[in-house]
């Protein structure tokens, strides 16, 4: 078993990733505390729309700058961390996307055209990987700034961890279509080029589409041909920083099979791609000693009563059915992944949801326990 | 339950991981013991039917799952491809069109696209007349929801899409598909949550946006993995005192009652939380103490749902 700090030591950038109900907000958001809690300046970066970590931390809400966690709130907790800092933001992923625009717009024209195209406007954040590439493009911001020894990103609550990976790649083939402008721009030159089989293919196509539809598509996926070297050069820079030595990726995930199937899988593909794993997280594991003995049930009764002491022997049964399932499944994750960098967080009695809860967490993580 | 299995599309939401698929597919397996022809729906190819019902990948096909209960993953390429075969009817325009780059490019690059074609096959499924060749119509058909991560996008496709589309085809196609999710004589949701504290505000939340964004109406809540109330305050005092006394695996077991029963206690706090923040009636589902969802607990779960 190893923990937090192991997995953390001589990063400055730490993803959290995995498939969603996992409990990754939560943890990133452990992680970020206890680091600063042992005085670094720590920024944790959220996607979830659902400010579950604005809630945990006691902030009104996070918008899409940091803000500083009140360093009032450690001293309750108990803490002291002396220089540590603790910053949180949430993205907004459309205004990520509007600055991302800005940015790369040849002119104010193209800009203009981008922001406000309809399609744009309504259906951006339905791009396939847009809000996963915003959170990368947001980490690689504030990262240039240097102004944080720690940066914890929680990825976006995809189904499938792999989602995250995928995301630039998806997103700049999508921008890269530059033949779709010759295609779809109904006059002039391109047209002639295009020949007869495009006119006929764009009647073909109205008939489905109907003409506005067109029209507005043909204008959005036009304009942002103009941006495509400027989005490569920063997805190359992303991917830089991603695979850099001192970036880690922590893959979170819960007992059950299905999720440490996911997060085994998702483990080659870093491999694949070249991207550096640290370790897994697996949360609300449930623990229990072995199988009770022979005189056992007869120990609880001297205790507890007949009628209590046979009702918590069978309930240590239950307990240690799913406990075993546990154990056998965190067994099977470690082997997959080819690591001890394993680190089990119980299931705790009570739910997370302010900054003593977060430390509790910490117990566990820091294996402080 | 009369009011939701009664309806003819029930949209079954919530995050990731709190059990949707299986609420959906004990949903499906108890309108099948009733009698009604049901058809449960998965996105996204996660194929959870096949994985619970022990069979072969279900796919795009109508499948078979038992008695009256029937299955099938939409994939979004094949919805795309029979929403063009329903629509153009010279077999010339759609072999051309198939063959064309520019459309399988279209088709993958336009936001939203795959969504809006997921839903135009679940409301296929939903008519009294199918449209697709030898389609025999549902009584009920049940819709597994991505998970709503991404707030109630999912829902809201067909009214984005008729806003930006405007006129035409697709515009009014889109349009039949946003009347036909918020007819709520016609279509149910039901949203599953967790009894922890975030999970029971993200599903006020939900409901919320749900009802005044998306216009739906959302007809039950489903709270997942209750844990039992084994024991009572008086119980905890004496095993409270029995922890203090016993020793070795006794004493485990006394810790492992006393976690089921705090859990239980705050599982019960929240369960109250949410009745006061949401409208929609909650039902409680039991924590599942067996080790892996199959047949078998989906019918006793049906039982209960």
């Amino acid at each position: 078993m190893t923990s937090v700090p192991e997995l953390a030591r001589g990063k400055r950038v730490l993803i959290c990733a995995g498939p969603g109900g996992v409990g990754k907000t939560t943890t990133s958001a452990a992680i970020a505390a206890g680091m600063a809690a042992k005085g670094l300046k720590v920024a944790v970066l959220t996607i979830d729309p659902a400010k579950r970590l604005a809630d945990s931390l006691g902030l009104p809400e996070l918008g899409n700058v940091e803000r500083q966690v009140d360093p009032a709130l450690f001293t309750e907790a108990g803490i002291e961390p002396g220089d540590g800092e603790l910053w949180a933001m949430m993205l907004d992923s459309k205004a990520t996307f509007d600055e991302v625009v800005t940015k790369h717009a040849p002119d104010e024209e193209t800009r203009d055209a981008v922001l406000s195209n309809r399609i744009y406007i309504e259906l951006s954040s339905a791009l396939a990987g847009s809000q996963e590439y915003m959170a990368m493009e947001k980490l690689f911001e504030i990262w240039s700034e240097d102004r944080y020894d720690l940066l914890v990103l929680d990825t976006p609550p995809s189904r499938n961890a792999l989602d995250f990976l995928e995301a630039p790649n998806r997103l700049l083939q999508f921008i890269e279509g530059r033949s779709l402008q010759v295609f779809l721009a109904p006059t002039g030159f391109a047209a002639k080029v295009a020949g007869r089989g495009t006119s006929m293919m764009f009647s073909i196509l109205r008939r489905i589409t109907g003409v506005d539809l067109l029209q507005d598509l043909s204008e959005f996926f036009g304009s942002f041909s103009g941006m495509v070297s400027g989005f490569r050069e920063r997805a190359a820079k992303v991917n830089e920083l991603l695979s850099d030595e001192h970036s880690t990726f922590v893959v979170v995930c819960g007992p059950q099979s299905e999720t440490i199937e996911e997060a085994a899988y998702f483990r080659g593909k870093l491999a694949e791609q070249g991207l550096p794993f640290g370790g897994a997280i697996v949360n609300k594991v449930h623990h229990a000693g072995g199988a009770l003995p022979d005189d056992a049930p007869a120990d609880l009764r001297r205790h507890l009563g007949d009628d209590l002491g046979d009702r918590v022997a069978a309930n240590y049964e239950d307990y240690r059915r799913l406990a075993e399932r546990d154990r056998a499944n965190i067994a099977r994750l470690g082997e997959k992944l080819g690591t001890d960098a394993v680190i089990e967080v119980p299931y705790l009695d009570q739910d997370v949801h302010d900054l003593a809860g977060l430390m509790e967490v910490n117990r566990h993580l820091f294996g402080d326990a | 339950m009369k009011d939701l299995l009664d309806k003819r599309l029930v949209v079954v939401t919530g995050k990731g991981g709190v059990g949707k698929s299986t609420v959906a597919l004990a949903l499906g397996v108890k309108a099948a013991e009733q009698g009604k022809r049901t058809i449960v729906c998965e996105v996204a190819s996660q194929e959870r039917i096949s994985h619970a019902f022990h069979r072969g990948n279900v796919g795009f096909a109508e499948s078979e799952l038992g008695p009256s209960l029937y299955g099938i993953s939409i994939d979004p390429d094949e919805a795309m491809r029979e929403y063009v075969l329903l629509s153009l009817k010279v077999k010339a325009m759609r072999d051309l069109l198939f063959r064309s780059k520019l459309f399988t490019y279209l088709a993958a690059a336009t936001p939203g696209l795959k969504e809006l074609v997921t839903i135009g096959k679940v409301w296929e499924l939903a008519l009294d007349e199918r449209k697709v060749k030898g389609g025999k119509p549902y009584d009920l058909v049940i819709l597994d929801a991505p998970a709503t991560g991404h707030g109630v996008g999912f829902l809201q496709t067909p009214r984005t899409f008729a806003n930006v589309a405007r006129v035409g085809p697709i515009a009014t196609q889109a349009e039949t598909l946003h009347r036909f999710i918020t007819n709520h004589r016609k279509t149910g949701v039901a949203i599953v949550a967790l009894p922890e504290e975030m999970p029971v505000n993200e599903t006020a939340m939900l409901e919320r946006d749900l009802t005044r964004t998306v216009g739906v109406g959302v007809d039950r809540i489903f709270l997942n993995g209750l844990y039992p109330e084994r024991f009572s305050p008086a119980d905890d005092e004496a095993l409270e005192a029995g922890l203090g006394k016993a020793q070795g695996p006794a004493r485990d077991a006394i810790g492992a009652a006393l976690a089921v029963s705090r859990r239980s206690a705050s599982q019960r706090d929240q369960l109250g939380r949410l009745e006061s923040l949401t409208r929609a009636p909650v039902t409680t589902l039991p924590f599942l103490f067996e080790p892996e969802i199959d047949i078998e607990w989906l019918r006793e779960l049906a039982a209960v749902v």
